[in-house]
């Protein structure tokens, strides 16, 4: 039997209910995301790269609100940009993660929108900044999103201190498989970004080129 | 002749207002200010190997001053300090801009203020009452100097026209000319902070004019490696090794002189 849906999908705000994922390696760092952007049941969009430019060698993870976490990077995009000409260097990834920070904090109440921060600079090597909330914390690697609920597991186990840069982007793109098949709201492909010295470089891996693991 | 002097058939006047410049392109209130800073006792800044270090000659105009007031060297955040030479009320309200930046700095970027943009905005700040004849250019010159594990010890001077250069070593005041020969003469790449601390005593002690000004304390302060980064006064015992030498030091030159006569 047919059932009309009463509720336009317009009505339920447009979260990209996501797997986020950031991880230091020796020289740089890796950053991972899945690409479904939904509102209430309806992908919106499956392609979309949750990996946002701050700076250069700085990039942004966005989760919660889309809208939320576009206009924060694209703000601390704009605030980077005048930063570095005026102190005549590339900013440090503390900076950028500050100023997250400080906007995330300022509007807690209206925002919903979490980032993880990651980048390489001269003074620290790879760094990796959580900014849920308000807060501001380094740490060696972090996930976010709804799906990163279902692979805390798998990361607290297979995490090494001192992993290659291979490794790295191994462990990142194992973690976004596993989530994307248990969390209804990530999914599609996964994007990579691996940030070192010499710059920042982005990969798509499609769906059929995903590892799989029990059950696919 | 100065042009600035009202000539007796009523000639224009060029250095009323910092608004204006003089036929030959010279804004005379900003000349004005800068020798307000001459007219005050020597300040001087030396970058060293591993960190900076600031000596000042500061008159005691009054045996009834309490010991140890009126500094004149200022801290601006935990890695900076801030020497100064001219108009002492000057100097301390700049003393707090230069606070006020560091610290929004901090509040806005989470690390420390790179001293390059810290003396670039307050230079800004100092440039910006040369424009307007509502005020006056502040009458002082002040020297920053900072230490930081990566961009090691850096050292730089902003004057009464706004624009802020940086040094390896520079001085400020009445007897700038001769602490310049003086600094000149030292290999300062070269040296560690404990060494130059004792050439900045012996400095400030040669261009002290024993005939002119009387009583005089010597203010000494550094950053750098000795200190982990943070700008603090020279501890006592050091600076008492240090203005032994220097007194030390002068009296073997007393002494040479008079074995030449």
């Amino acid at each position: 039997m047919l059932e009309e849906s009463t509720e336009s999908e317009w009505q339920s705000e447009v979260k990209t209910g996501t797997t986020i994922i950031a991880v230091e390696f020796n020289g740089g760092v890796v950053l991972g995301s899945d690409s479904r952007v939904s509102a209430g049941e309806t992908v919106v969009n499956r392609v979309m790269n949750k990996l946002s430019l701050l700076h250069d060698k700085i990039y942004c993870a966005l989760s919660g609100s889309a809208a939320d976490a576009q206009t924060i990077a694209e703000m601390v995009n704009y605030q980077l940009d005048v930063h570095s000409i005026e102190i005549g260097e590339d900013p440090q990834v503390r900076s950028a993660a500050t100023l997250v920070k400080n906007i995330s904090y300022k509007y807690k109440e209206e925002l919903s929108a979490h980032l993880i921060v990651a980048g390489w600079d001269r003074r620290g090597g790879g760094q990796v900044f959580v900014t849920l909330n308000g807060l501001l914390s380094r740490q060696p690697f972090a996930v976010g999103g709804s799906g990163s609920s279902y692979v805390y597991g798998f990361v607290d186990a297979e995490y090494q201190k001192g992993m290659s840069k291979e490794d790295c982007q191994q462990f990142v793109v194992n973690t976004i498989s596993l989530a994307m098949s248990r969390d209804g709201s990530s999914g599609g492909v996964a994007y990579l970004v691996t940030i070192d010295e010499k710059g920042a470089e982005e990969k798509c891996i499609l769906g059929n080129e995903l590892p799989t693991f029990y059950d696919q | 002749m100065r042009e600035g002097l009202k000539t007796q058939d009523g000639g224009i006047q060029y250095d009323l207002s910092a608004s204006t410049f003089s036929p030959d392109g010279r804004v005379f209130q900003v000349e004005y200010a800068m020798k307000a800073v001459e007219n005050s006792s020597t300040a001087i800044g030396i970058r060293c190997k591993d960190g900076v270090v600031f000596g000042v000659e500061k008159l005691v105009l009054s045996k009834l001053y309490e010991q140890g007031s009126n500094k004149r060297i200022f801290n601006v955040d935990r890695h900076v300090g801030m020497a100064v030479a001219g108009l002492l009320a000057d100097a301390r309200s700049l003393s707090e801009v230069a606070r006020e930046e560091a610290s929004n700095f901090r509040s806005n970027y989470g690390h420390n203020i790179p001293l390059k943009h810290l003396s670039e905005r307050v230079a800004m700040y100092v440039h910006a009452y040369t424009l307007y004849s509502a005020v006056r250019p502040f009458g002082c010159s002040f020297i920053l100097g900072s230490y930081d594990q990566d961009d090691g010890p850096q050292l730089y001077m902003v004057d009464p026209s706004g624009i802020s250069y940086g040094y390896w070593g520079c001085a400020i005041g009445k007897a700038k000319q001769a602490a310049k020969t003086e600094i000149e003469k030292l290999q300062m790449k070269d040296m560690t902070c404990r060494e130059l601390v004792k050439e900045v005593a012996k400095i400030i002690y040669i261009v002290h004019d024993e005939v002119k000004d009387k009583a005089f304390e010597l203010e000494l302060s550094w950053v750098g490696e000795v200190t982990n980064g943070k700008h603090e006064l020279v501890p006592k015992d050091v600076r008492e090794e240090a203005e032994k030498y220097a007194k030390d030091s002068l009296e073997e030159e007393d002494d040479s002189d008079e074995e030449n006569m």
